[in-house]
């Protein structure tokens, strides 16, 4: 995959070989501008793929899937609705949704969506008054509601502090266990690729590259004291040393 | 409306107006200013009242020929912006034509709507919504233009149209972008009516003031000029309500300031 045209063009990922099981919890870690998003981009199908084969449910990808949610580091939400419009707006697009799509008829699926990573009471309230790890959460129920078989999480909690980061992995701990969905998030934040994946891929720098699979062998269900426990630190530390710079 | 916002909402204007008015008065008398030059404002509103009949049934010609070519010029400017901002050809081919066309003076193209038209309401409401449609046309294709990346992004990954995409974020963001540019066309389309009025019709303010001031009826001219103004501050504070009412989340937080 390339950005840009001719010989100005950069490269920005290179041989990369992954394979994720139905169900898997996927992390990708690697430096800032290894290509990481770019990755994500690919499989989403937002950009078609320079060379070599992308297959989804063994069937190559062609364009945008609609069996895949996708959240960003911004909650990228619409200013103009509220949170239960914005979770409702795949519903609106995805078939078999789309046809005879009301509002009355999929609320209630929202609300309880939104209720279950405690957003209750917030459902009315326009996207500027929430608080960033709200317009998050409400941004992985979007991502979330019209029940994709893949999640793809570009740095979804970046731009957290720290708390309402640890607050919303446990939510996204839960969401995956419960709905069983194959998940693939993208992060700079090791501990959080530890804590909340099976198996990490780091990346090397530019062009990007994939230079360690790394299981995680951490039995499920995983509690937040465990990113202090010697195991899961080893885990950090190796590959930590994996990434210069 | 808490009593604070109320002074400041209402009474500061009322204040000001009423002052502007008042300091006027004042100089025409102090001065002893010749009614054909400059005619106190009771003078204006003493003919403001003599002359209300006729004032009356111009101001409503003025007004409905502007309200006509304003409607023409959003429904057609909204049409024309979405095209343009839908297609980056349909941009660079009409973009310079566009500008053009706005940049002829609206008072040359009078003559010809005349000579098309001839003299009579319909020239008017012409030049209204040719004087107004290109803030419009420029605003909403703005609006599209710098639609975020980021938002569409959310719509194509779930395999969203680019007909979807225009209605799910296009036009409502750029919504604000269309009705801040109304509140520019609405006063312009007014102008519009106006000058076509002055250069040749039959009724109006604009031909009002222009019988006035071949007879020497200073007064009545100003008169004229007072009822423009209230006529505009209305409009326009009518589409600022309309604005507010549809596009109250891009105003976020300016009832705190």
């Amino acid at each position: 995959m390339a950005y840009g045209r001719g010989a100005a063009a950069v490269r920005a990922i290179d041989e990369v070989t992954l394979e994720i099981a139905r169900g898997e919890f996927v992390a990708v870690v690697g430096p800032s501008g290894c290509g990481k998003s770019s990755l994500m981009r690919l499989i989403s199908g937002l950009h078609p793929v320079a060379s070599g084969v992308l297959t989804v449910e063994g069937k190559p990808v062609r364009g945008p899937l609609k069996s895949v949610g996708m959240a960003f580091q911004n909650s990228n939400l619409l200013p103009w609705r509220t949170a239960l419009d914005n979770v409702l707006l795949p519903l609106e697009i995805v078939e078999p949704y789309r046809r005879g799509f009301s509002k009355q008829k999929y609320s209630q699926k929202a609300k309880s969506l939104l209720e279950s990573v405690g957003l209750a009471g917030f459902t009315e309230k326009h996207p500027w008054e929430l608080s960033g790890g709200m317009q998050q959460r409400t941004s992985i129920c979007r991502a979330l509601i019209h029940e994709p078989e893949i999640l793809l999480l570009d740095e979804p909690f970046g731009a957290l502090d720290a708390f309402t980061r640890e607050e919303l992995w446990c939510a996204l701990r839960d969401l995956q266990a419960a709905r069983k969905v194959t998940v693939m998030l993208v992060t700079h934040d090791l501990r959080e690729a530890v804590f909340l994946a099976d198996t990490v891929y780091v990346m090397s720098s530019r062009p990007g590259r994939i230079v360690r699979r790394c299981e995680v062998n951490l039995p499920r269900p995983r509690d937040l004291d465990v990113t202090y426990a010697p195991a899961f630190q080893d885990v950090v530390h190796e590959l930590r040393s994996l990434i210069r710079g | 409306m808490d009593r604070r916002e109320l002074a400041i909402k209402v009474l500061s204007p009322l204040l000001f107006t009423v002052g502007l008015f008042v300091v006027w008065e004042i100089v025409c008398r102090a001065l002893d200013v010749p009614l054909t030059i400059l005619p106190a404002p009771s003078d204006v509103f003493g003919a403001l009242w003599q002359y209300r009949k006729p004032i009356w049934d111009n101001s409503f010609v003025t007004l409905w020929t502007t309200l006509a070519g304003f409607l023409i010029a959003t429904v057609f400017g909204l049409a024309l912006g979405i095209g343009v901002g839908w297609h980056r050809a349909l941009y660079a081919g009409i973009y310079p034509v566009l500008i053009g066309f706005n940049s002829i003076p609206k008072v040359a193209v009078v003559p010809v709507l005349i000579l098309w038209f001839g003299i009579g309401e319909i020239p008017a409401v012409l030049t209204a919504f040719l004087i107004s449609f290109f803030p419009i046309v420029v605003n909403v294709a703005t609006g599209l233009a710098t639609t975020e990346p980021e938002l569409e992004d959310v719509l194509r990954a779930l395999g969203a149209s680019k007909l979807d995409i225009m209605r799910k974020v296009g036009i409502p963001r750029s919504l604000p972008y269309f009705f801040g540019s109304l509140k520019v066309a609405i006063t312009l389309a007014f102008v519009g009516a106006v000058v076509s009025e002055t250069v040749g019709a039959n009724k109006g303010i604009g031909k009002l003031m222009l019988d006035a001031q071949a007879a020497f009826q200073v007064p009545i001219v100003f008169a004229g000029l007072i009822v423009l103004a209230v006529l505009g501050i209305l409009l326009y504070a009518a589409t600022a309500a309309i604005e507010a009412r549809f596009t109250g989340w891009a105003f976020r937080g300016q009832a705190n300031r």
